[in-house]
């Protein structure tokens, strides 16, 4: 999967997880700050990628991805 | 073969009775908030948590478990002295032993009953009430008591900003007895050791003791690893004690889950796509998280608001420290 494709997946989890709506996600969004997805959140949003893209993202891993971005380029790395 | 005679087994065994207590002082998110620089609204938002209860010097775990006990006996239309059994689910007895049990069954009342203590964190309450059941359908004995007890007060560090605004503080009971139908499924339980310090205490007592920390310890809980672990795993485990029992999530009366976190809650009613006819237990409104007691808590709760019909079936889900884990489908009292 290209990193467009990834983040566009990403923006329908963001929307059903958090209730992010898909003109907000963009690669420099920050999680917290941006789209104010909370920490449970943010645990929903990575089970639900996993789930997508079929990748490990383990909890130690999930404080190093602050924005869609660093997300994004985990998931089209790992995949 | 030398032969070993057996108790005559019973058909079945069933929840006769729920009981209660629940502390007097009522703690607010404000109240708890200064301590751990945050708000009631996050606090809200994130556990569903809008009060708890902490008990008071005189409120103390015998105490508080006795009177939900008491209670649990007198809704059964039973007396202490037929009670064979007492169990007690806690991890708040303030002494290493002896078990809170034999003290609280001593305080009903109840001569010489098998007393001990079930120690299996927040999924403590449902893996007691399974091996009452256990117990009265084996023929081991006739009536058995069940209690979930906590101070989780003696156990907080209030300025933890990953627990201090999650627990609080009372007892609830459950009591079993023989029936003529069959009032428990099959017990779905399980554990994950590997997982231990995700909920734990901060150190040992040893180490105060010896003085190599200077304060006692005080639980400690990873919140996001807690809640991985029980959005992923107790979707299935509900649904394995459902299968077990012939039933289907439509089939239920009312879904009692582990007061955790409402989040987590709403996670596994989602997951399994539970209809509206299903009741779901959301007593961490009122409660908080008080550990082995949240489940009986819960259902009396539920009951009080006429939500609770008796006979028809509810599930019962415990999960906490350990990792530990039960469920199981139960009839309503």
């Amino acid at each position: 999967m290209t990193a467009e494709e990834v983040m566009h997946e990403m923006a329908v989890i963001l929307d059903e997880v958090a209730g992010v709506s898909a003109d907000q996600v963009a690669m420099d969004k920050s999680f917290t700050d941006d789209l104010e997805v909370d920490s449970l959140s943010m645990v929903e949003v990575v089970m639900a990628a996993e789930d997508k893209f079929g990748v490990k993202i383990p909890d130690e891993e999930v404080k190093n991805l602050r924005t869609v971005g660093d997300a994004v380029n985990f998931i089209v790395k790992s995949s | 073969m030398t032969q070993i005679k057996s108790a005559p087994a019973r058909s079945g065994a069933r929840i006769m009775g729920i009981g209660a207590y629940r502390p007097a002082r009522i703690v607010t998110n404000d109240e708890i908030a200064p301590l751990i620089d945050s708000s009631d609204e996050w606090i809200q938002q994130r556990t569903g948590i809008e009060k708890r209860r902490f008990a008071s010097d005189d409120e103390t775990l015998d105490e508080m478990a006795r009177l939900a006990a008491s209670d649990a006996i007198s809704d059964a239309g039973l007396n202490p002295e037929q009670i064979g059994v007492v169990l007690v689910a806690t991890l708040t007895n303030p002494v290493q032993f002896p078990a809170v049990a034999p003290i609280v069954a001593s305080k009903l009342g109840i001569p010489d009953p098998g007393a001990f203590d079930i120690g299996a964190a927040c999924a403590g309450f449902v893996y007691a009430l399974s091996t009452a059941a256990d117990m009265v359908k084996s023929g081991s004995v006739e009536y058995a008591l069940v209690i979930g007890a906590e101070r989780m007060t003696d156990v907080l560090d209030f300025t933890d900003r990953g627990s201090a605004f999650i627990f609080g503080d009372g007892a609830g009971a459950m009591v079993v007895g023989p029936a003529d139908f069959n009032g428990f499924g099959p017990v779905i339980f399980g554990s994950d050791g590997s997982q231990a310090d995700a909920i734990s205490m901060s150190s040992t007592w040893f180490d105060f003791r010896s003085g190599k920390i200077p304060e006692p310890p005080t639980l400690r809980m990873a919140g996001q690893q807690v809640f991985r672990w029980a959005v992923s795993e107790m979707v299935a485990v509900t649904q394995r004690a459902l299968t077990a029992a012939g039933l289907e999530p439509k089939d239920l009366a009312a879904f009692v889950p582990h007061q955790a976190n409402n989040r987590i809650t709403d996670a596994i009613v989602k997951a399994l796509d539970f209809p509206d006819t299903v009741a779901i237990a959301r007593d961490i409104r009122e409660s908080g998280n008080t550990t082995a007691a949240t489940v009986p808590l819960a259902l009396h709760a539920l009951r009080s608001e006429g939500r609770a019909p008796s006979g028809a079936p509810a599930l019962l889900l415990g999960f906490g420290a350990g990792l530990t884990y039960a469920a199981q489908v139960v009839a309503l009292p």
